[in-house]
């Protein structure tokens, strides 16, 4: 009982949040995109439903505020995983082999077609164009931290850190 | 002042007020080719057709620079020839190049421009998977397969009607025109105006056909089918076979027709003549009484759609007459059947329309009476054009033949609708004969008529000083509605039309890229109300015949249920709902949902929501209470509204959600609680 009770209050305050957003942005549709990166930070995704919102809010269509949210790779519509592991894929890295370490990712997280998240919402995989770290290619960011030198096997055993410390986690 | 002059082509020109170079280009005799240049709407620079080398400064868009005293360009370069070129191919390569069964074909621009510039193979492979169509809408067809991402129709859409139902979305390569969340056309805010339509020039959008249905009510030999032929389109057909812009076709017509297998056929005009009486005794009513002023026409179903959407505390004071269209529907299928003895199920007809939200506007179930429709079956101008060209008419060579009787006789007054400013007009030379009582000496109301966006005027009735507006354009609505609403202007009656123009400028009017030939046809009609006999639709003959036999006064009991209508607000996107607090493990829950549209939450709704949740938290009732937030209930006069289990509370507050919950909660036979 007192488990959902506190699922309905975080749902409650996500509301809330997102009123407080558009408050603190003086309901300005000029600052429209610091007002996605806001709830994006909170919610980790942009639903839907509270884009919606915000158009409404703003007075503008929810299409171009649809077009602003895909617009920008930053952006997501979808939930992302606990764990965003980013691969470079610039010139730089591409040349010093980034696209295996994609694949090897994909296989370790059973990774199928276009999904980029697995269904646990633990890991989302993602390339990106270039992290201006060249110098140390291929290089490889699991949420804000950047590995550099990267092969395949690094990538793994990092991979496998995590979801060791992710069980020992639940288990306590 | 010394001429500020530049060099095209090494020839002079004169810089007059011209805003980019394109419009001096084109000045100078010298066609510039584009996709996304429309004067209406703002430069775009997308499709990089009408590049222009500048001396001095490189290749660049004629369309977003300026022109400056002694630049010196080139237009037509073999570089420049190329890189067009290339341009071309490169868009052909990933169209769905179905031309020979495209209803674009003959109006294409992609085609047209990639036979002038000489492209004659594509080099480029297909790289795009095939997208599916939106079908979703009465009014219009998408398929994105056509689509050159010129934004012409995200433009119009967001700069001529203020709606922007559709945009871009993602990026790069997999870029997409679309309405908002990837919903389909019917389930979004689109008022069905299909100015995106007009505007398109390939077949990415397009008015949707209905040309098979009315081929199979023609071929059914039970069926009488008749038709009602709108205004605009007697000025426009002829540009779809030649003949000058702005002529009177409605002779022409009325034989292609005759010679298709309608029954009969009738104007749309007739019954503009009797919106004109039933409308101006509404609004002579409403100025008597003082009493939901200013009127609102409600003719245009692209602006009625518009208001109920966005400006629900004006429904009070939209006109509750339906739009001839409608009204047309409902006499015929009223007088017909008894005068001739047709089963009502028999009688088929026929809209023939300038406008796409007519379409719609049809099968809105207001409009249908025990499963029959009041009109069965809209076509464009457009569409009647391909039907005459399938029937292997030759439509230059006919001679006219004359509209039947009665619902085929109108005077000028209906024929105005036609162009903004018209029903204005209308009503004028009624309501002045009526309240003064004295005759007209002279019919025209040169001042409500005009291509300016807003335009004004007024006008003494019985002493009294009336005042009107006259729009076209949603966006120029909304504007006067905003300087309504702030008190900087007052009005007593307002007419609106959605397309730029009035009905001549609809989207089911031949696709034209030359916006002078809006003005023809506004000519044409404005001329045809010349040539008639009668001017006032109070003269109609058979509209007087219409009250004696069938009414007895505008506005009577049987006025009202056969020509009036009624609005509700609705909603801009369908399925939209915010799930604030919920438990899922709660066997019995009462619902709260709380609407957030716009309206409501101008009222604070949202507010009301932390008030209810902080009551549920503070009374520990998160086991048994959903909180939801709602995107408009359509019941934006009441707001804010709260609907607790279905039981809609208007105007509410905190204490009265409570009071239902509680109330609720009894039945729930849990505990009572107490603020």
């Amino acid at each position: 009982m007192k488990e959902s009770i506190e699922i309905e209050n975080s749902m409650a305050r996500k509301f809330e949040k997102v009123c407080q957003i558009l408050e603190e942005n003086k309901y300005d549709k000029n600052r429209l995109i610091p007002i996605l990166q806001a709830v994006q930070d909170e919610e980790r995704y942009l639903p839907e439903k509270i884009l919606s919102f915000i158009a409404v809010s703003l007075k503008v269509p929810p299409a171009l505020v649809y077009g602003v949210a895909t617009f920008y790779s930053h952006f997501t519509l979808e939930p992302k995983g606990k764990y965003v592991i980013k691969i470079c894929d610039g010139t730089a890295c591409h040349v010093k082999s980034s696209i295996p370490i994609f694949e090897a990712i994909k296989t370790k997280l059973s990774l199928h077609g276009n999904n980029k998240t697995t269904e646990d919402l633990l890991f989302t995989l993602e390339t990106v164009s270039c992290l201006g770290a060249c110098g140390i290619a291929p290089v490889v960011v699991i949420n804000e931290e950047v590995h550099s030198l990267m092969t395949p096997e690094k990538t793994i055993s990092l991979i496998d850190d995590i979801l060791i410390a992710e069980a020992n986690y639940v288990l306590a | 002042m010394n001429d500020q002059i530049m060099y095209v082509n090494g020839r002079e020109v004169k810089i007059e007020n011209e805003e980019n170079l394109l419009q001096l280009v084109r000045k100078a005799n010298i066609e510039m080719p584009t996709f996304c240049y429309h004067s209406e709407l703002s430069v775009y620079g997308a499709c990089r057709l009408c590049i222009v080398d500048i001396e001095g400064r490189g290749i660049c868009t004629s369309c977003t620079t300026k022109p400056e005293n002694g630049m010196k360009i080139k237009t037509h370069t073999k570089q420049l020839r190329d890189i067009r070129k290339i341009s071309i191919e490169l868009l052909l390569a990933n169209h769905d190049q179905s031309c020979q069964t495209c209803v674009k074909t003959a109006s294409c621009k992609l085609q047209k421009l990639a036979g002038e510039l000489g492209v004659d193979k594509v080099r480029f492979d297909k790289t795009e998977s095939i997208k599916p169509l939106d079908l979703s809408s009465e009014a219009l067809v998408r398929d994105p397969n056509k689509c050159i991402l010129c934004g012409d129709c995200v433009r119009a859409c967001y700069e001529i009607q203020d709606v922007g139902a559709i945009d871009f979305s993602n990026r790069g390569s997999s870029i997409t025109v679309s309405p908002a969340f990837g919903k389909s056309l019917a389930e979004v805010e689109c008022v069905d105006c299909g100015q995106c339509a007009r505007v398109c020039p390939t077949g990415a959008i397009t008015p949707k056909q209905h040309t098979e249905e009315v081929w199979n009510a023609l071929a059914d030999s039970k069926k009488i089918v008749i038709a009602q032929i709108a205004p605009a389109v007697r000025v426009a057909i002829g540009e779809l076979f030649g003949i000058k812009p702005g002529s009177l076709m409605i002779g022409q017509i009325v034989t292609a027709l005759k010679m298709m297998g309608f029954d009969k056929v009738f104007d749309t005009s007739f019954a503009a003549d009797l919106t004109t009486i039933e409308e101006t005794n509404e609004f002579i009513n409403r100025l008597s009484k003082g009493e939901k002023l200013p009127l609102f026409t409600s003719c245009c179903p692209a602006w009625v759609k518009f208001a109920e959407q966005y400006h629900p505390e004006l429904l009070n004071n939209l006109s509750t007459c339906k739009s001839p269209q409608q009204m047309f529907g409902a006499v015929v299928k009223e007088v017909l059947p008894e005068q001739t003895g047709i089963d009502k199920k028999d009688l088929v007809v026929v809209s023939i329309m300038p406008c796409t939200a007519k379409k719609v506007e049809a099968n809105k179930s207001e409009f249908v009476k025990d499963g029959i429709k009041e009109v069965d079956f809209v076509i464009t101008t457009q569409e009647l054009a391909s039907m005459i060209k399938e029937s292997g008419i030759n439509f230059e060579a006919l001679s006219p033949e004359s509209l039947d009787l009665p619902m085929g006789f109108k005077t000028g007054a209906g024929v105005i609708f036609g162009n903004s400013g018209g029903v204005s007009e209308a009503v004028l030379r009624y309501a002045y004969e009526k309240v003064n009582g004295t005759k007209l000496t002279k019919y025209d109301f040169s001042e409500v008529r005009g291509s300016e966006s807003i335009r004004e005027t007024s006008v003494k009735l019985n002493g009294t000083e009336v005042k009107l507006a006259i729009v076209s354009g949603l966006k120029n609505a909304n504007e006067l509605i905003r300087k309504i609403n702030s008190g900087e202007a007052y009005y007593d009656i307002i007419e609106i039309m959605a397309c730029p123009g009035g009905c001549i400028g609809g989207a089911g009017q031949p696709v034209t890229f030359d916006e002078g030939l809006k003005s023809e046809r506004t000519k044409g009609l404005y001329d045809n109300d010349k040539m008639l006999q009668l001017h006032k639709s109070q003269e109609n003959p058979y509209i007087q015949d219409l009250y004696k036999n069938l009414f007895s006064d505008p506005g009577s009991n049987h006025a009202h249920d056969l020509l009036h209508t009624s609005y509700q607000n609705r909603k801009r996107i369908l399925h939209s709902e915010l799930s604030i607090m919920s438990d899922n493990n709660a066997a019995e829950k009462i619902e709260v949902k709380v609407c957030i549209g716009t309206n409501c939450f101008i009222k604070k709704s949202q507010s009301l929501i932390s008030q209810i949740l902080k009551f549920v938290e503070e009374k520990e009732l998160q086991h048994c209470i959903d909180v939801n937030a709602t995107f408009c209930m359509e019941k934006c006069g009441e707001g804010p509204n709260v609907l607790v289990d279905g039981i809609h509370i208007k105007e509410c507050t905190l204490n009265k959600t409570v009071e239902v919950i509680n109330n609720r909660l009894s039945k729930l036979k849990t505990r009572q609680v107490e603020i």
